[in-house]
């Protein structure tokens, strides 16, 4: 904001130094998140590529029973046969290198129940990203997955004795295969997508929980997810059950190193909230710029059951994630709250995606995007009521911030209702951070740069409030390393 | 007050005009403003809609939207042209808007705590800055609660010029420049308004108090009245000046009225 006649020698000087501080700071990712370990103590790394006979090894080496080998093999046919989506971001998505991605590493044969079992070099990995400390504060468990593997995983033992399963994917496909055998695919089946198929066919890691009937996990668990490796496809996979009447809260965080390659993160997350339970899944999102996001979230929600994404991206290069509820009971209800931060060479594209099926459901959906030094923020939506929905409820709120000429943002919310007696509402604004703004709060001694955090902070609150406090405070600071980044 | 001190606010032939978001600068709206404020001293600006009120407010302030393309506006004998928008508030000077801008999301005390931060350059304890603010909503007849709502979000006229007297009694400005805060108040909500610019009232301390009408000027007694017409001072006085401007309108002052 130039006053009167513009800023005096002085002041630009100050100006200058001050960006380039700023500069520095916003390189904090790479020391904060981007440092890369060594890898020569590694497990075991696949050759780049995928063909069959990977998939063939990492089955072999789980030792998984025959279904699921099976099932791996078909989706494989199902991904190779698969055309690339032609919609989202075709371009970066054609850059796909396919053939120059290692689907499959493993740091550790080991996985730890006590920090002092995992590795010591991953378990500074994780002690710098501040996850030990976080589990003894404020989380009723914790997994935390290396490239391919969960490494470390803990449960509150008085959880444990309610009979609550928090553990990796591949521990609960060996103690629990009756569950999973039931529930593993079917709310997203491998034929979904492309990446869906990937997935099921290459996947490793990830969560598996289930809370039995009436059991309410009230403090909540926490996934983190660590790429090490260049060039490397992390694919975890998530089955989360809650039964009847049953609640839980978890919440995964992901960072990667900074690389001049790319890396892919492909995970499929399936929720089933069953009648009267009620699942909140927390994202925070910050992949370095590097990382292609593309995950399929889906839930199925029975009747009276309440299904939560709440989702913040602030990372990657390009994100495609559309968070879906299917609203298949009476009653049932789908809130999906979701921020993108867009900046210079990433796009977000993400949105929601929420069917009612059944009579009273209702759905609340809030996505809030800022743009930033060009980069490009996508709202894609869709909305399907379907006949016999009497009474279904949908709400649609889309907030777009540009904050430069150069950064751009796009919504394209679509609305399927093939039911007349329904309440659709649906609004979307796109606003700037306006110069009456900055200036009344530049007049009350904010400097532009506090000014217009303070705006971005304000216009993300109805997400932020959202979060439990020391992910919000942690959010607040990312905002704020991506907003002093890249000025000047 | 010795005038071998420095004026608060001195302003001579400024003249402004505004500047178009492409940058092109339109024509004059203040045409040669000449106007000496000390310390100590209230001064009423008086005018009808379009005068040019605001423009001289938001100009003092350092708005992006106005040019200084004439004359100069020293504020204790420094120039204030060039200054950033913040520097001048934390050289002490402090805009009342006519319109506070409303900020959702934004906490009342996360804005007020930095905003206090910003121009005192250094952080307030808690210790010091609840009992503080808990004495002005007090005086303001502010409940508690306001301090949880998000700023001027959905705030009626009235809450919305009390947040501005919160604020501006938590910065004890050197200089307040109030534009228009007595516009559709009711009478309680003006007489509190007035007690908090009464309150800041000290010999360090001036005030300049922009109005189209007298009304609050019966609560805020001015040392000095001046009457703005299309961009120029075209009369100056003491307080019965806004009585006489009560009585007879702006008509009659016009360049060739009789
Ligand atoms: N940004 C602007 N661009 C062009 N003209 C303006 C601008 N701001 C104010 N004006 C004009 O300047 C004159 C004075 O306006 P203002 O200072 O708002 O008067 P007041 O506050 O006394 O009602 C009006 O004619 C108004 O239309
Ligand atoms: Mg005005």
């Amino acid at each position: 904001m130039t006053p009167d006649n513009g800023p005096t020698p002085a002041e630009t000087a100050a100006a200058e130094r001050t960006a380039s501080e700023a500069r520095d700071i916003g390189g904090d990712y790479d020391r904060k998140y981007g440092f890369h370990d060594d890898e020569s103590a590694y497990d075991f790394k696949s050759k780049k590529g995928l063909d069959h006979a990977i998939v063939e090894m990492i089955s072999r080496y789980k030792k998984e029973p025959e279904w699921m080998r099976e099932r791996r093999h078909a989706a494989l046919d199902v991904f190779l046969a698969k055309p690339m989506p032609r919609w989202g971001n075709s371009k970066l998505l054609d850059d796909i290198d396919f053939a120059n991605i290692h689907y499959y590493v493993r740091a550790s044969e080991r996985q730890g129940k006590t920090w002092e079992e995992v590795p010591e070099q991953v378990k500074k990995t994780f002690d710098r990203l501040g996850i030990p400390e976080a589990e003894r504060k404020f989380l009723a468990g914790v997994t935390a997955q290396y490239e391919s593997e969960v490494v470390y995983h803990s449960i509150r033992e008085d959880l444990d004795k309610l009979g609550v399963v928090f553990t990796d994917m591949d521990t609960g496909l060996r103690e629990h295969e009756e569950i999973v055998r039931r529930h593993w695919g079917t709310v997203i089946p491998s034929e979904d997508n492309k990446f869906s198929a990937l997935n099921t066919a290459v996947w490793s890691g990830g969560s598996f929980v289930y809370v039995p009937k009436g059991v309410k996990v009230e403090i909540p668990l926490q996934a983190y997810f660590r790429i090490n490796t260049e060039n490397m496809g992390q694919f975890e996979r998530t089955l989360i059950i809650a039964d009847e009447g049953s609640q839980v809260h978890y919440i995964e965080g992901c960072t990667a190193p900074t690389y001049s390659s790319d890396s892919l993160h492909s995970a499929v997350v399936e929720l089933i909230a069953m009648p009267g339970s009620k699942i909140r899944y927390t994202t925070i999102q910050n992949w370095s710029k590097n990382v292609y996001n593309l995950v399929t979230k889906r839930a199925v929600a029975h009747a009276g059951a309440r299904v939560e994404w709440i989702d913040g991206n602030l990372g990657s290069k390009l994100t495609m994630k559309y968070p879906a509820v299917y609203l298949v009971g009476e009653r049932a209800h789908a809130e999906i709250l979701s921020v993108a931060f867009s900046g210079k060479d990433q796009h977000q594209d993400a949105g929601s995606k929420v069917v009612h099926v059944a009579p009273n459901t209702t759905s609340v959906v809030t996505s809030k995007s800022i743009s930033k030094d060009g980069g490009r923020g996508t709202y894609r939506g869709l909305v399907k009521v379907h006949k016999g929905a009497k009474g279904a409820k949908v709400n649609v709120k889309c907030d777009a911030l540009i904050l430069d000429a150069a950064s751009r943002s796009d919504t394209y919310p679509t609305m399927e209702v093939d039911e007349k007696k329904v309440a659709v509402e649906h609004e979307a604004t796109v606003s700037k951070v306006g110069d009456e703004q900055l200036f009344f709060l530049m007049s009350r001694g904010l400097t532009e740069e506090e000014a217009t955090l303070l705006i971005v902070n304000g216009f993300i609150e109805p997400f932020t409030k959202e979060l439990p406090m020391e992910y919000a405070v942690e959010l607040n600071r990312l905002i704020q390393l991506e907003m002093e980044g890249s000025v000047g | 007050m010795s005038t071998s001190h420095p004026p608060l606010l001195e302003l001579s032939d400024l003249r402004v005009a505004p500047v178009a978001d492409d940058g092109s600068v339109g024509k004059e709206i203040l045409k040669g403003i000449s106007l000496t404020l000390r310390a100590g001293t209230v001064h009423a600006l008086m005018g009808r809609n379009g005068s040019g009120k605001s423009t001289l407010s938001a100009v003092l302030m350092g708005h992006p939207k106005f040019r200084v393309t004439g004359g100069s506006m020293k504020y204790l004998g420094e120039d204030l042209t060039g200054i950033p928008v913040h520097e001048r508030a934390r050289k002490g000077l402090f805009l009342c808007f006519q319109y506070p801008m409303a900020l959702p999301g934004v906490g009342v005390a996360q804005f007020l705590r930095q905003s206090v931060k910003g121009v005192r350059g250094a952080d307030v304890p808690s210790k010091e800055f609840r009992p503080l603010v808990k004495k002005h909503l007090e005086a303001l007849g502010i409940p508690q609660t306001f301090m949880t709502r998000y700023v001027n979000d959905g705030f009626s006229g009235g809450e919305k010029k009390r947040m501005e007297m919160l604020h501006m009694l938590l910065l004890e400005p050197r200089l307040a420049i109030l534009d228009e805060v007595d516009s559709g108040l009711d009478v309680d909500a003006l007489k509190v308004v007035a007690e908090s610019i009464n309150r800041l009232r000290s010999p360090e301390r001036g005030q300049l108090l922009v109005t189209h009408y007298q009304r609050i000027l019966d609560y805020v007694v001015p040392d000095e009245v001046h009457v703005l017409l299309d961009g120029e001072i075209v009369r100056s006085g003491a307080a019965d000046l806004a009585r006489e401007v009560e009585s007879r309108g702006y008509e009659w002052l016009a360049k060739g009225a009789a």
